[in-house]
């Protein structure tokens, strides 16, 4: 006893701290993990208001200029438009021609960008990588063209190095008057920014042709703006379908107008994007309001000054209501009002003990916080942009969608003209301060998550959360795996009477090596899930239709190749003696390394993710044990061990949690089969780390606790 | 320039006397200073204006080192530093080649990069180059009150070799695309003018209206002779230009291509009032476009007036209308083309000082025309995302022009077009040469099939730029023609970054020229040198890898709070002794009965310090007693370290003085015995 005494005397306290931490880990890890769901509650209590970072912008600082001339040649165009569309039914072309003229009025060098549908192609081996522009498909109709209007303003003194990029999606094919006064917007501003004289960086306005969806014309401009083909290409594409009538009024129409440059227009270095839409929303119509989208691919923000001036001028000088996306669902939630209520009393506590501490909030603005926090969470956690301003962040550039719309109808001309001259001053206000920028974005915040448009939760503090969450998993597997070592000694110490126990351990010095076993079926599950992953890919090009009868092939392939997999290479249950009762234990402690490490490594890659799938992964890691052992014990706490066991693996299932999480927000009756399925193609379609992080971290990790559970022993 | 006006102009009145016979025979012999403006009506509604003041030293060799007009900084720098040739330019803004042309002599010697550009030509042997251009460059940075001394360090200038200038050996060429140009550096420009800006066509250089243009470039050529050996000396020639594009009329009309009317006085707010006396001519042009001249003799010839009629309506007839008459009309001659731009020609010395010169142009129908543009548009831009790679591609398409020649040159089966390109990429963008890739016509092409002469550098690494020379032989009838060169971006060193580094890096502007083509200068004289196209492409802006740059100040700070933690701990360890601690803890548990936090507290400290714990276990039922005896305790405590303060003193014998802010013990009161032995109880 003396020895070990002295043992531990001499150790360092770093070393005494962590074997601390290791004999104690099952308070640890209940510690820190309730700890980490209070830190994810306190989050909009701990956001922080926003302020400009960047001194240069200055939002507000000049009055905008933007006058009633300018707003009544937007209305005629809004008319026009207007007047074309009732015209006929398609008169695509016909939109791009009227507002390629209107820019070039303005003397702006207008070119017409013409683009191709792209079907989003699941490519296991470009994942990260953007995909290939050579890939073509030869059996395109000559309908699934489209045409933007690029309008370009040269800054009158400026270099011409940066630019400021306008786009106004409109879907050509049947424009409705909010799309036409959003070109309205557009155009007001364009008016304005093409006479006057203090402008830095060229402004670059694309109208999108948005009949294939509102992202794909916007990544494909600027997938033809930053990676122009050379070779003729596009012309033997181009060739096939001479017989269009679209493509021929298009020429019609290149030719025609000797304004209209037959080449692609290009500006500098873009600086910032706005992405500018009007949404008729009738019902609420109090007032004009605005909403900002700013998630891109793969839970990528842009600067939070973008936003701050947005919102800045929005607020304090246009008097627009500004909102971001939230989770309606959630307003209701009892317990997150509990929450809210016990937030405002215990700050009201903290008040009158000193007034100086300002804690807490009231409970309708908590709630609130809480489902917009959600919204964004989740939102880059998908990793799935949530607008065209996604395409800008794959080139580095910081941009968001406005979607602003009105309190009034657009009908009427009054409220029209009184509405795009709000909607044209703020767009003008912030082109003005983003031209006022003299280096790029960089000033504030990237990585944050927003509680209301004047909120922000930073990395350093909703990090905590996460880091609390994962840290008890190397703590657990290291404490699991010593006390399986202890046993195994204590056991061969006790063994060492007897001579059959130690005939059946012929080498102790193997002992050490025991989780080698251990991390082999680790290993066996994680090629398993990697060759899983790769399945959608080959079942997609399967002709058989239906999304649910995909996702049946998928699950049961699944099924057949692990136990494929388990008759070549060996099932975790296979090494199985008696000698070893802890067998399960170093499995656990493996899988818990192995599920730490995929967490990190998807934190650096979409912390939003890493974060919701350590709240799933940690509890089901920690909390696995053989439900053999709980069975035989049969006490009232193995029982709920087992039990709570069981509903973890069950929630964990990846479908399971996403049929729960869509019954959650959107009501139980939206849900199908196939739903599942068809979330998967999206995120794979839009390149999501979250689909890689699904099946190579979270399945695996799934499986291997039901591999827990069920083990024998 | 010292010398009272009066003397001056009595000398002025003398030289006029008696050496105007004298040196008319030697007209070579003289000091010369001439001026002119050139005012063009562009076809997108402005107006472009260029200033032209030429000064002329005859060679030293005749006639001595000292000047009447020649400004004496000029003329010291040429011979400190043996300048062959030099120019200098400062721009604002960009030069529309597609709408303000690109075939005339302005845009091919005027339109220029934005910010500063410097080459110069040096008549010393070529290891000794280097050290020229960087004296020169720290003089003309204090003569012009610009940042030109940066284009001292070598990582910023080039050497080439042929294509740009064919000087091999001798020349530098640098630019700063970054520098603003504001007033202070055209004021140092107009101390040059023997008028300065007091009298001639100077005085229209209102600073805020030239300054509210589109295109505003300074310039400075200057061309030496005095060095050269065993050829004729021609002296020093000094050309100062300015290069303006301005709006007339800020409001724009409804009708789009509406010319506006101008004149002067609407344009610059000012007047000439008179030439400046020194000069020896002082003209003012008015120039209409030769794509303008022919649409108006079409127009003519629809409406069917007879010659003798046109060319007296040439200056009024029923487009447009000049406020003056003018004195003189050129048409110019350019190639092969049918008609000419048409040169108005107005002298200022016929105008009396009592009315001012005031020309002014009125459009009365509206009129479309366009600029000669260059053989080829050349456009660069940047291509790929990311902070590792990217490339930069040169885009040239053909225009109407090249159209037109070619149309007539195309039964020529070997008829080539020579593109020469002129390409110098600072060190930090990684330019792999051998990436080049050409395209023509969309089609890629083998580059010994399109490359004529190729000359490449590439950059070292902090040392010098990557300089590409490149003559290309393109096929006459060709529609576009690209060219690709890769690079990867570079890291600097932290001291290296510029002041705001964040917004990215620029590469200077590409120089694309056509040797075969040739503008002619229409002034002073028509025999003036021919001088090949050339245009400027755009500034590119890479961004690279910034770092952080509040990083040092977290560092400061964490190694500070690491030094902090190591010197405590030290501390800590060096005065403390261990055996006696134990000893003392050892007895306090013996002697104290502690509440259950304590015990805690030292359960955990002894698990800690990896120990049994040595406390001995006291009955649950009193510690709740026990701690809230130790609360009083500390409250009793607490309220006499605050009664203590100041009435324990009070009762003690100390008085409140000065307004109770002290309190004070008379010498009298204090009684020692109590102080002694209260001194021993202590």
């Amino acid at each position: 006893m003396s020895g070990i005494e002295s043992i531990n005397a001499r150790r360092r306290p770093i070393v005494r701290l962590g074997v601390f931490l290791i004999s104690h880990s099952l308070i640890v890890s209940v510690i820190c993990c309730i700890a980490a769901i209070l830190a994810l509650l306190l989050l909009p209590v701990l956001a922080k208001s926003t302020y400009v970072s960047e001194n240069a912008l200055m939002p507000g600082s000049a009055n905008t200029m933007l006058s009633n001339q300018e707003v009544s040649e937007a209305d005629r165009l809004v008319k026009d438009v207007n007047a074309l569309s009732l015209e006929s039914v398609d008169a695509g072309i016909n939109i791009a021609k009227l507002i390629a003229r209107y820019m070039a009025d303005l003397g702006a060098e207008v070119c017409y960008h013409k683009f191709r549908r792209q079907q989003n192609q699941f490519n296991p081996l470009h994942f990260f990588l953007s995909t290939d522009p050579v890939v073509v498909q030869r059996n395109i109709s000559c309908s699934s063209f489209g045409v933007n209007t690029v309008g370009v303003i040269r800054a009158p003194r400026g270099d011409g190095k940066e630019a400021i990029v306008l786009v106004t999606p409109y879907n050509s094919s049947r424009i409705d008057a909010a799309e036409a006064s959003s070109l309205g917007i557009g155009y007001s501003i364009f008016s304005l920014l093409s006479q006057v004289t203090w402008l830095a960086k060229d402004i670059i306005w694309l109208a999108a042709d948005s009949r294939f969806g509102v992202y794909a014309p916007v990544a494909s401009w600027l997938k033809d703006y930053h990676t122009p083909l050379f070779s003729g290409l596009g012309q033997v594409n181009a060739g096939v379908c001479h017989e269009s009538n679209d493509l021929l009024k298009l020429k019609d129409a290149m030719v025609s107008d000797t304004n209209i440059s037959k080449i692609f227009t290009r500006a500098g270095t873009m600086a910032a994007a706005l992405v500018v839409k009007v949404v008729d929303r009738h019902n609420e119509a109090d007032e004009d309001t605005l909403s900002i989208f700013a998630e891109a691919s793969n839970g990528q923000m842009p600067n939070l000054d973008l936003i701050n001036i947005v919102n800045y001028l929005a607020v304090h000088r246009q008097g627009l209501r500004v909102k971001v996306e939230k989770f309606w669902s959630l307003l209701d939630s009892k317990f997150l009002n509990f929450v809210g209520e016990t937030v405002e009393l215990l700050g009201k506590v903290a008040k009158s003990l000193n007034p100086n501490w300002r804690f807490g909030m009231p409970v309708a603005e908590y709630v609130e916080g809480t489902a917009t926090l959600a919204s964004s969470l989740f939102n880059q956690a998908l990793g799935v942009p949530t607008g065209p301003h996604g395409a800008f962040r794959d080139y580095q550039v910081d941009a968001i969608t406005l979607e602003i719309s009105p309190k009034g109808s657009l009908k009427s001309m009054g409220q029209r003209i009184d509405f795009l001259m709000r909607g044209g001053r703020l767009v003008e206000a912030v082109v003005w301060s983003v031209n006022n920028l003299l280096e790029k974005f960089h000033q504030s915040f990237f990585l944050y998550l927003l509680t209301s448009p004047s909120k922000f939760v930073s990395v350093g503090i909703y990090m905590i959360a996460f880091a609390l969450l994962i840290a008890p998993l190397p703590i657990v597997a290291a404490s699991l795996c010593s006390d399986a070592n202890r046993r195994d000694s204590s056991l061969s110490k006790e063994g060492s009477s007897q001579p059959h126990a130690s005939a059946d351990e012929p080498n102790p010095t193997l002992k050490s090596w025991r989780w080698l076993h251990a991390a082999k079926s680790v290993f066996v599950i994680h090629f398993w899930s990697s060759l899983v992953t790769l399945l959608p890919h080959f079942i997609s090009k399967m002709p058989s239709g239906t999304s649910a009868s995909s996702l049946l092939i998928w699950l049961s392939l699944c099924i057949l190749s692990l136990f494929l997999l388990y008759t070549i290479l060996g099932s975790p249950f296979s090494h199985i003696t008696t000698s070893r009762p802890q067998e399960w234990a170093i499995l656990k402690s493996v899988t818990v390394s192995a599920a730490f490490i995929g967490l990190c490594l998807m934190s650096v890659i979409n912390f939003a993710t890493a974060e919701i799938g350590a709240l799933l992964i940690v509890p089901m890691c920690l909390i696995a044990c053989p439900l053999k052992l709980d069975l035989q014990d049969w006490s009232f706490r193995a029982l709920i061990r087992a039990a709570s066991n069981l509903t973890l693996v069950l929630i964990a299932f990846p479908p399971a949690t996403f049929y729960l999480l869509k019954g959650g927000i959107e009501g139980s009756d939206s849900v199908s089969v196939g739903n599942f399925w068809n979330w998967l193609e999206t995120l794979w379609a839009w390149n999501s780390a979250t689909y890689l992080y699904i099946g190579m971290v979270h399945l695996p990790c799934w499986v291997l606790c039901l591999n827990i559970l069920l083990h024998p022993r | 320039m010292l010398l009272p006006r009066q003397t001056r102009l009595v000398l002025f009145l003398l030289s006029n006397l008696f050496f105007i016979p004298i040196t008319f025979s030697l007209v070579e012999e003289q000091e010369q200073f001439t001026e002119e403006l050139l005012l063009k009506p562009l076809p997108d509604r402005k107006v472009l204006s260029h200033f032209h003041f030429q000064s002329r030293a005859p060679p030293t060799a005749s006639y001595g080192h000292h000047h009447r007009l020649f400004p004496k900084a000029i003329y010291q720098l040429v011979h400190k530093y043996r300048i062959r040739e030099m120019e200098l330019s400062f721009t604002q803004g960009r030069w529309n080649y597609e709408r303000w042309g690109g075939f005339d002599p302005i845009s091919s010697n005027n339109a220029k990069p934005p910010g500063v550009e410097l080459w110069a030509v040096f008549d010393v042997p070529e290891h000794q180059v280097d050290a020229y251009w960087k004296n020169l460059t720290h003089t003309l940075s204090g003569l012009f009150c610009a940042s030109i001394n940066f284009l001292e360090s070598s990582t910023t200038y080039a050497a080439p070799e042929w294509g740009f200038q064919p000087f091999t050996g001798s020349l530098r060429y640098g630019t700063l695309p970054r520098e603003a140009v504001c007033t202070e550096n055209l004021t140092p420009w107009l101390k040059l003018l023997p008028c300065r800006d007091k009298a001639g066509l100077s005085a229209l250089l209102d600073r805020p209206s030239i300054y509210k243009g589109f295109y505003h470039s300074q310039q400075l050529h200057l061309i030496s002779a005095e060095f050269k050996s065993g050829e004729l000396d021609s002296g020093i020639i000094l050309e100062q230009t300015l290069t303006v594009v301005l709006q007339p009329g800020a409001k724009r009309t409804g009708l789009a291509y509406f010319q506006p009317s101008w004149s002067m006085s609407s344009i610059f707010g000012r007047q000439i009032t008179g030439k400046c006396v020194l000069a020896k001519s002082s003209n003012v042009f008015l120039q209409i476009d030769r794509d303008a001249v022919s649409e108006l003799k079409d127009m003519w010839k629809e409406m069917s007036v007879n010659s003798d009629k046109m060319s007296k309506s040439l200056w009024s007839n029923p487009y447009f209308e000049l406020s003056r008459a003018p004195d003189r009309i050129k048409e110019a001659s350019s190639i092969n083309s049918d008609s000419a731009s048409i040169l108005y020609e107005f002298f200022i010395q016929k105008c009396s000082k009592s009315e001012s010169f005031d020309l002014g142009l009125t459009w009365k129908s509206s009129f479309v025309w366009s600029c000669p543009k260059a053989p080829l548009h050349a456009t660069r831009f940047l291509m790929g995302s990311g902070n590792e790679r990217g490339s930069i591609a040169i885009s040239l398409r053909t225009t109407e022009l090249n159209r037109r020649l070619m149309d007539a040159d195309i039964s020529e089966e070997t008829c080539k077009l020579r593109v020469d390109i002129f390409q110098m990429v600072p060190w930090y963008v990684k330019v792999y040469y051998h990436t080049l890739l050409v395209f023509v016509d969309e089609k890629p092409q083998a580059l010994t099939d399109v490359i004529e002469r190729m000359h490449v550098s590439p950059s070292e690494d902090k040392v010098s730029p990557g300089l590409m020379e490149l003559a290309l032989k393109l096929p006459c009838g060709l529609n576009s023609a690209a060219l690709t060169v890769e690079f990867s971006k570079g890291f600097l060193h932290i001291d290296e970054y510029p002041p705001d580094a964040n917004q990215g890096f620029d590469i200077p502007s590409a120089v694309i020229s056509f040797p075969r083509f040739n503008t002619r200068l229409h002034f002073p004289k028509d025999d003036s040198e021919r001088s090949p196209v050339l245009s400027y492409t755009e500034v590119l802006l890479v961004p690279l890898t910034t770092p952080d740059f509040s990083m040092p100040y977290n560092v400061i700070t964490i190694t500070c709070t690491v030094f902090a933690l190591y010197f405590g701990s030290l501390l800590n360890v060096l005065r403390r002794r261990v055996g006696e601690e134990e000893r003392i803890l050892k007895e306090k548990a013996a002697n104290k009965k502690t509440g259950w936090i304590s015990i805690l507290l030292s359960k955990l400290f002894a698990k800690l310090r990896g120990r049994p714990s040595e406390s001995p276990k006291s009955p649950a039922s009193s510690s709740s007693l026990v701690s809230l005896k130790l609360l009083l305790k500390v409250v009793l405590v607490a309220s006499v370290a605050v009664g203590w303060q100041i009435e324990f003193l009070e009762l003690c014998g100390f008085e409140r003085i000065d307004g109770e802010k002290f309190l004070d013990l008379p010498i009298e009161k204090v009684d020692m015995a109590a102080l002694v032995s209260a001194g021993s109880e202590l």
